[in-house]
């Protein structure tokens, strides 16, 4: 299987999409003429021209607006945010219109939009370019979030959120754009709403999403070497729909559960996986569930205390000692 | 606001309570420190007091009524506070119950008043608060394995599966068999219509759960020496004596033994310990638990630091916890936090016997009469002589046999010699 980067994966998909059906539109900032701010568009304005990669000025409550328009009206937009920190001057655009008109029109109006991007912390870019919204979209009924780790996951699930009906979050993260991972040349699609499990374990699983799964990876590792813990980590994959199934059956295994995230820990995905842990799973919890989450404060502008901020499998790893 | 009043727990294993006797009634005004009403706990008759202000605007349990720790008993409103709707009439009235609508009690008959299920948190039937995981105590309750001595390995000490199933296998290689006892539960029926079935009281209730615990969870050895009492019995004789001259009042031999159990902890403190799971407490003081028969049961009221007092505040003491135990006016301080008991059943007449531990202490000591026998004296003669037989019924996971007959070899040395003790 060839090795491609995420950048690389998200890109396939896009243009495999693009060829696939002709109601698929890239729209955003500098996503045509100038191949993508980070380059996930790269090559595609050139093959595909200007009607099927549309840039545009800098106003997301426009052009999102403008995209979630055109989706009622039949098209499959798929709309660039340079950060999903630029998305809050759309929030209204995303929560009131995408998220609640196929509620309102009684079911005749569809938004079968994607939001796509990266929302992340830890490359240095300050407090209002760092954010991590996964958690305030998923808290709106109506949208869907997704937060692929792999390139693999990448490519599959971009797939499947422009296929969908519905408006879906697709948040990416800068970080991972250049690694690399195995993905097939041959088209494949990953559902939404199947947690995957990354590393199969026994004796306590990691769940998280995102670039935190690889985190978890790498304290599983560790754990694994230096502390005889077998730990198995769950990728959730899309937090919305969120597959309790895949979770619960993981924490029926191994009966302690360490929720690991980028976000901020205050009404986070963690809180809401720990919840759903103790609602469904009580009885099976061999020791309270932890989290760990990005310190509690704005994306801090100083590398090394950003570092600091962002869960690494260090504190993974002790979180990890102090329930065991 | 409305202040809802709860049941109080007045004991460290009160469960429930039940209300004796409302002091104050509907519309009575309160003031902080007013009693409100009365209790009765699984240890004692107590005094519910107001700890707020305000009018007394329902009651929700009537008296002899029987209810869960925490249950809502009263609600006190106020100066000038309407009842709002959300607190009128949700709960269960009892004390004043409105006319049914006739509509209503056509189509739907009248259900007795649904009593809130008993909120179980963490408190196992002893009372005891044990720190487990849900799936420990899941696991726990599957295996039968009792929570309460198991140690925990789980941080901050909380037991996990790990130990229950470790518990569990450790039972089932250490009995042989029987473990399996689908057999129904030993429950006395009645046989005949002359038969009187009593219910059970708050204390018996107690008891019966506390000396089945102590019974079937610690591992009890009797130790039982024959004590000459003579020396105790003359020097009782005088001391009352001169006490009587001045008009004091009388030491029972009970005194001088509670004295002499006392002072024999200090000598060997080991036997004046605790098991608690994953240590042994050895106590630096001796709270002094002396068992005494009231109506529907028996109390132990404590005797607080025992080693420090003397024959005549000990006896002083014990007289009044004794009456204050009869009279159910004990309160909690008075019988909780003893850490060794002593059983006197001389004045039935008994000779000797072995007493249940009282958990969670290690030992008890048993007494029974002074009795008149042949004794051979160090002369090789058989003479008349008193004697006492002192049971020490103690918990081998804290004491073992040696330091078990050390105390009793100390307190036999003290009851032989008595002015040891006053030394």
């Amino acid at each position: 299987m060839p090795l491609i980067t995420y950048r690389e994966a998200l890109r396939t998909a896009l243009d495999e999409e693009i060829l696939r059906d002709d109601n698929v539109v890239v729209i955003g900032e500098e996503v045509a003429q100038y191949n993508g701010a980070y380059k996930v568009t790269e090559g595609l304005w050139a093959t595909h021209g200007d009607t099927r990669l549309v840039d545009t000025p800098i106003s997301e409550a426009g052009f999102v607006g403008m995209g979630i328009g055109a989706a009622m009206l039949g098209l499959r937009p798929v709309i660039e945010l340079m950060f999903w920190s630029f998305a809050y001057v759309a929030f209204d655009q995303i929560v009131n219109n995408a998220g609640c008109v196929r509620y309102m029109s009684g079911g005749l109006l569809h938004v079968p939009i994607v939001i796509r991007g990266p929302a992340n912390g830890g490359t240095n870019v300050g407090a209002t370019h760092s954010h991590t919204p996964e958690n305030l979209l998923a808290n709106m009924p109506g949208l869907k979030v997704v937060a692929p780790a792999t390139a693999y996951d990448a490519k599959g699930l971009l797939k499947t959120s422009i296929r969908d009906n519905d408006p879906v979050m697709f948040m990416e993260n800068t970080l991972l754009y250049g690694e690399k991972w195995e993905v097939p040349d041959n088209e494949y699609l990953i559902p939404l709403g199947q947690a995957d499990i990354k590393r199969s374990g026994s004796h306590i699983s990691l769940i998280a999403h995102g670039r935190a799964v690889l985190t978890c990876l790498k304290a599983a590792e560790h754990l694994a070497a230096e502390h005889d813990i077998d730990a198995e980590v769950v990728d959730l994959r899309s937090i919305r729909p969120l597959d309790e199934e895949t979770v619960l059956n993981s924490v029926r295994k191994t009966h302690r559960a360490v929720v690991v995230e980028e976000g901020k820990p205050f009404s986070g995905i963690g809180a809401q996986i720990t919840a759903l842990i103790q609602e469904k799973a009580f009885d099976d919890l061999d020791a309270p569930i932890a989290r760990v989450s990005s310190v509690d404060a704005p994306a801090i502008y100083s590398p090394p205390l950003e570092k600091r901020q962002l869960p690494d499998a260090q504190r993974v790893i002790e979180k990890v000692l102090k329930i065991s | 606001m409305p202040i809802p009043i709860e049941m109080p727990k007045l004991s460290d294993t009160m469960t429930e309570g039940t209300l004796l006797r409302w002091v104050k009634k509907v519309g009575d005004s309160v003031e902080v420190g007013d009693v409100l009403a009365e209790v009765e706990t699984d240890k004692a008759t107590m005094e519910m007091e107001a700890f707020d202000e305000g009018t007394l605007s329902e009651v929700y349990v009537g008296e002899g009524q029987t209810v869960q720790v925490g249950e809502k008993l009263a609600l006190l409103l106020g100066a000038g506070e309407p009842k709002t709707a959300s607190t009128a009439g949700k709960q269960t009235e009892t004390a004043k119950q409105p006319a049914p609508d006739k509509k209503q009690a056509q189509t739907k008959p009248a259900e007795p008043p649904a009593a809130p299920a008993p909120l179980k948190i963490t408190a196992t039937d002893s009372g005891v608060r044990v720190k487990a995981s849900p799936l420990a105590r899941k696991v726990a309750a599957d295996l039968g394995v009792q929570l309460e001595d198991l140690p925990g390995s789980g941080p901050g000490g909380r037991i996990i599966r790990d130990d229950v199933l470790a518990a569990h296998e450790k039972q089932s290689s250490d009995t042989p068999q029987p473990a399996k006892t689908t057999a129904p539960a030993m429950v006395g029926q009645p046989a005949s219509q002359s038969d009187v079935q009593v219910p059970l009281t708050g204390m018996r209730r107690t008891i019966a759960a506390r000396l089945l615990e102590a019974k079937t969870t610690i591992p009890h050895f009797y130790l039982q020496a024959d004590v000459d009492a003579e020396p105790l019995v003359q020097l009782r004789q005088q001391l009352n004596a001169a006490n009587e001259s001045v008009g004091l009042p009388k030491y029972t031999v009970n005194d001088f033994l509670l004295k002499a159990t006392a002072v024999a902890a200090t000598h060997v403190p080991k036997a004046n310990a605790s098991f608690a799971g994953d240590a042994i407490i050895q106590y630096a003081a001796v709270h002094l638990a002396c068992a005494v028969a009231v109506d529907d049961g028996l109390v132990t009221p404590v005797i607080r630091d025992a080693h420090s007092k003397t024959l005549s505040q000990i006896s002083s003491e014990v007289k009044d916890l004794a009456s204050k135990a009869r009279s159910k006016k004990l309160k909690p301080e008075q019988y909780q936090g003893g850490t060794l008991t002593l059983s006197n059943l001389g004045s039935y007449g008994v000779d000797q016997f072995f007493a249940i531990i009282n958990p969670p202490q290690s030992l008890i000591v048993s007494v029974g009469a002074i009795l008149r026998k042949p004794v051979i004296n160090a002369a090789g003669a058989i003479v008349p002589g008193q004697r006492i037989v002192l049971g020490l019924s103690c918990d081998h996971r804290v004491v073992d046999g040696a330091i078990g007959a050390q105390f009793l070899a100390e307190l036999k040395r003290l009851i032989e010699t008595p002015a040891l003790m006053l030394v």
